[in-house]
């Protein structure tokens, strides 16, 4: 498309306008200039593209197969010409001279203008990394990229998209449909982070894999390789590489400024404008994603049809300011629902309402703030998205219709069905309650009216809620319509307030439903806040690497900081690190290093801990990984002083020295914790080996306690010597060594499988009762065996030093500081 | 040591650096350390490194929603206001934050002490 001959009689009487990008905003300011004012201006509009004004968005569905170039195209050119519209294509604005008030094309084509707009939208963003410019990295951004890509299609082969927000995503859809194998590497750990939260992130992510994409989160790209200039593969930061034959970067757009800045125009981030789309020279204006406007550039359309109509008021005489967008994002990928719109990073006053249908595969959830929807994300049921937004553009109060919001629009609007109580009275008998074990209002009832008066006697009783959850709400209805409000009696604790699940429920069901990953706990189970909190997120970590050792993946942010840092956080903000020292004994080579390590690292105070080893305090996170390095080297490994972990195996001198001593309680002791070291627990644990019945590793107040005796070994369990002292209960007698060893790993691991979280084996004890234990341990004779077998199974995935790993280098991030700011020096030089 | 010029923001890096649902530190010579957030949510805070009730080091707390339970004594700390939430009361500065082009920005003049006379 070319040059067009003007509407030339026109100029002198009208005013000049000319528009540099023939994009989806520009275009669109010119047809709202002409709805209201058609005579006022002679236009001419110059393009970089080739070719008529096109729905930009619905290049996905061209890529993907959907729709042709023809179907997509806004203005044809006989639009242009009834009009009497210019269109200058193929031919990019190189340069804007003020003073002249004209601008220059890249062929020397000069244009005059009255009034100049400047719409040249985004440029992708391509990273820097060595390989950017080989043959077949291309962008996502116009018709000529998706015949790139169309291209490379029909070859067949293998497609990397490097950025899983919305574009990439599109683009790794249209891919796939046309036969490539896609690989999706994406910088953060949740694909669309920008719209989405984890737990949509997540189910995002699921369905996309299960469609054969895949999905590598976290992933940094180092490289691009090519051969004889065109592209092969690319390299990860971590060293993974991945086969391809093209590669799209879709990491992001930058506003399109550079022939603003170049004029002289005020920008920053994009080309700022004032609430009449205005530049910083009262005769250029501006539209579209090249924009900032307050502070805000935007990437959707939605913003660009205000923004227009603003700029067409404007120059026609009859202002209406802008005053910003809110924007709402749909991802255009064939039976995925998603939706999401507003701020959902939720905050002070700000509440979440969540529902979570597993079976379904939804998640929604609205933020509220000040009885006002701020917020929505929904995930596989998007029906009330609109419905949503709108209330959210509104400002509406939504008080009213407060309980029922989350089920939607038909719910809510119920009339008095937004009263969940009455909505579920008015379900039939027959209505089934609980999807999952088929159970019916009828059946729910009768189960309540025959005793079950709370949501865990009906779970325990007709099984109705007791799987994924969903239905919770409808059982504390039907409890609340059947007895009245005042009569439901409250189940045991649920494990926080993120759930309606106790610790039990939840242990049970990671097992039955082989959940793996935090996110997927919180979607199966339903959790009712998006990312959990401070309680539950640890006491999940804990339960999974439990029951899959070996497979699940450690998540360092669910941990308390000491874990996460491997040494205990005192009151200033400084460490203390306590090595190991092997049933309390220690050589000079050992102290040697100690005292060498407290000098270099400064550790102000040296303490011998009640746990039979040496504490350095004072130690700065920034030293942990060298001061680390240094107790290696001379053979010592982490004390996990600050572990839910096995601590200390205390012993007493025994019978290599003392004159009473029984058995080698020392010996013992150290076999012990070479087996013992590493295990993670639901608290800690800690275990002690007397020598004979005086007790002085006193072991009667410990988790696990020994007292050798003349014929054997008298094997003592659940003590605890802190707030509340409780004295062990014997377990048992044992003749041998190896016996001793077998019960401490059998109950160490009933114990790890079946306590709550920060539950010690005191307060456990007495809830499941000495009986309940011994017959778990001694009933059947196998059962032991099979402890055994899953601890020592665990044991080989979580016995390593941790320590070891960050004087290695990992997570270096977790000990450095992010930079420095030393300010005078700045200011003065 | 920072390099960026002299401007309002000063610029304290790529956002890659810092994982979401965690939070690193920034000391600054004559002032309080600050301590940056990344939400799991994806949204940054800048604070200083100090919860109001004993000065425990928030950038080590657990991060959930947008607040952080201080390391110390599990204090919640709003990451937007700086309040202690629920029944505590407090509230830690906050410093004005932004992100522009994968990078991380901080107000210059919240996070420079004002340069005392020589
Ligand atoms: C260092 C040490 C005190 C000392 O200087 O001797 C110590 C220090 C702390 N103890 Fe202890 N306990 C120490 C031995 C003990 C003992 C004695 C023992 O293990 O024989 C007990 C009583 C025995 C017991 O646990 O039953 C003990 C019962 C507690 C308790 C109460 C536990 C309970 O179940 O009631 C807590 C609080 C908690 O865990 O919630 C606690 C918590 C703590 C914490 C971790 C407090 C905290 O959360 O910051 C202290 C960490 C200080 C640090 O930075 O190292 N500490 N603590 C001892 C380290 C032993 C080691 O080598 O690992
Ligand atoms: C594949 C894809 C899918 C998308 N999906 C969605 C979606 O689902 N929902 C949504 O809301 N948004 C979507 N978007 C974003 C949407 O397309 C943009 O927000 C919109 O196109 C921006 O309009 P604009 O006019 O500012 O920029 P553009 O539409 O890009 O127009 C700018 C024009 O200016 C031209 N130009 C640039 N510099 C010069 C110059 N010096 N001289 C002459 N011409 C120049 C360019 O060639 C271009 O034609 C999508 C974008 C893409 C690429
Ligand atoms: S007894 Fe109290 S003060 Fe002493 S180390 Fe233990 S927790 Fe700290
Ligand atoms: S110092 Fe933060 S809670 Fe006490």
């Amino acid at each position: 498309m070319n040059a067009q001959t003007g509407f030339e009689g026109a100029v002198g009487m009208t005013e000049k306008l000319v528009v540099i990008g023939n994009g989806m905003a520009g275009c669109r300011a010119v047809e709202e200039i002409l709805a209201r004012d058609p005579g006022r201006y002679s236009v001419t509009i110059f393009g970089a593209e080739p070719r008529v004004n096109y729905n930009r968005i619905m290049l996905s569905p061209v890529l993907a197969g959907e729709k042709t170039f023809d179907e997509i195209v806004i203005n044809d050119q006989a639009w242009y010409d009834d009009n009497a519209i210019t269109l200058i294509g193929g031919d990019p604005v190189e340069n804007i001279d003020r003073d002249a008030k004209l601008v220059r094309t890249r062929s020397g084509h000069e244009e005059p203008y009255d009034k100049l707009l400047i719409a040249t939208g985004s440029d992708p963003f391509i990273i820097p990394i060595p390989g950017n410019d080989l043959a077949g990295v291309v962008t996502f951004r116009d018709l000529d990229d998706v015949d790139k890509m169309l291209a490379a299609a029909e070859q067949g082969g293998d497609a990397v998209v490097i950025g899983g927000g919305l574009l990439g995503l599109e683009a790794a859809h249209g891919l796939s449909l046309r036969g490539m194998k896609v690989t999706v590497v994406h910088l953060m750990p949740t694909l669309m982070e920008r719209q989405l939260d984890e737990a949509a992130g997540y189910l995002l992510r699921q369905e996309l894999e299960s469609r054969g994409q895949t999905i590598l989160t976290g992933a940094n790209t180092r490289v691009i390789h090519g051969v004889e200039g065109k592209v092969v593969g690319i390299e990860l930061e971590d060293g993974t590489k991945v086969k391809a034959d093209i590669v799209v970067m879709a990491a992001g757009i930058r506003p399109a400024t550079a022939l603003a800045k170049q004029a002289g125009l005020e920008c920053e981030r994009g080309i700022i404008v004032d609430d009449h789309m205005v530049t910083s020279d009262p005769d250029i204006l501006a539209v579209g994603e090249c924009v900032q406007h307050r502070g805000l550039c935007y990437g959707l359309v939605a913003p660009l049809w205000d923004m227009c109509r603003t700029l067409a008021g404007h120059l026609t005489d009859a202002p209406a300011g802008y005053e910003g967008s809110v924007t709402s994002t749909k991802l255009k990928v064939s039976g995925i629902d998603l939706f999401s719109a507003g701020d959902f990073s939720g905050g002070d006053g700000c509440e979440d309402i969540v529902m979570r249908d597993a079976a379904r595969g939804v998640y929604k959830r609205i933020v509220l703030k000040e009885n006002r929807l701020i917020g929505a994300v929904l995930y596989g049921d998007t029906a009330d998205g609109n419905w949503y937004f709108d209330l959210l553009k509104k400002e509406e109060d939504i008080s009213d219709i407060r309980e029922g919001l989350i089920f939607g629009q038909a719910f809510a609007s119920g009339g008095a069905l937004a009263d969940p109580n009455q909505a579920v009275a008015a379900l039939s008998d027959d209505a089934e309650i609980c999807g999952c074990n088929g159970v019916s209002k009828r059946q729910v009832v009768a189960c309540i009216d025959a005793g079950s008066h709370s949501v865990d006697a009906v779970r325990s009783t007709c099984k109705a809620s007791a799987s994924c959850g969903s239905c919770t709400n409808l059982v504390e209805s039907l409890l609340a319509i059947t007895l009245g409000d005042g009569a439901v009696e409250s189940g045991p604790a649920t494990m926080c307030k993120c759930t309606s699940f106790t610790h039990d429920d939840v242990r049970r069901l990671i097992l039955e439903k082989e959940l793996k990953l935090i996110p997927q706990v919180m979607q199966e189970l339903h959790w009712t806040t998006p990312d959990g909190c401070s309680s539950c997120r640890p006491a999940l970590n804990y339960y999974l690497l439990c029951a899959w050792p070996g497979e699940y993946q450690d998540d360092e942010k669910s941990r308390f900081v000491n874990e996460r840092l491997h040494a205990n956080i005192q009151k200033d903000g400084t460490y203390s690190v306590v090595p190991r020292m092997w049933g309390g004994l220690t050589t000079p080579n050992e102290l040697r290093a100690i005292a060498d390590a407290a000098e270099k690292y400064g550790a102000r105070t040296l303490k011998v801990t009640g746990g039979q080893r040496l504490d350095l305090f004072g130690i700065r996170k920034e030293d942990l990984p060298s001061i680390w390095a240094d107790l290696n080297a001379a053979g010592m490994v982490s004390g996990h002083a600050y572990g839910k972990a096995l601590r200390t195996v205390k012993t007493c001198v025994g019978s290599e020295w003392c004159r009473f001593g029984t058995q080698d309680s020392t010996g013992l002791g150290v076999r012990i914790e070479k087996m013992t070291w590493g295990s993670y627990m639901p608290h800690k644990f800690k275990i002690a080996v007397s020598g004979c019945p005086r007790n002085c590793a006193e072991a009667t107040i410990k988790d696990f306690g020994i007292i050798c005796v003349d014929s054997g070994y008298e094997l003592h369990i659940g003590g605890n010597g802190g707030i509340k002292v409780r004295a062990t209960d014997l377990l048992c007698k044992v003749e041998t060594e190896e016996e001793a060893i077998e019960v401490c790993t059998g109950f160490i691991q009933l114990y790890r499988e079946d306590a709550h979280y920060l539950e010690r084996t005191a307060p456990w004890l007495e809830r499941k009762g000495l009986d309940w234990i011994k017959a778990q341990l001694f009933d059947d004779p196998k059962r032991i065996g099979r402890l055994t077998a899953r601890f020592r199974l665990s044991q080989k995935y979580w016995q390593v030093d941790p320590w070891a790993n960050r004087a290695g280098g990992a997570h270096k991030d977790l000990h450095s500081h992010l930079a420095e700011v030393r300010p005078l020096s700045l200011e003065n030089a | 040591m920072m390099s960026a010029a002299v401007g309002k923001w000063l610029d304290i890096g790529p956002t890659s650096q810092i994982a979401p649902g965690t939070a690193r530190t920034l000391p600054v010579a004559g002032a309080d350390e600050i301590a940056v957030f990344h939400t799991m949510r994806g949204e940054f805070y800048a604070l200083v490194n100090k919860c109001p009730h004993k000065q425990g080091p928030l950038s080590q707390g657990i991060v959930h929603g947008d607040t952080v339970s201080c390391p110390l004594h599990n204090w919640r700390i709003s990451l937007r206001t700086g309040e202690a939430q629920g029944d505590d009361k407090g509230c830690t500065p906050t410093i004005d934050l932004k992100v522009d082009g994968g990078r991380i920005y901080l107000l210059r003049e919240a996070v420079i002490p004002p340069v005392k006379a020589a």
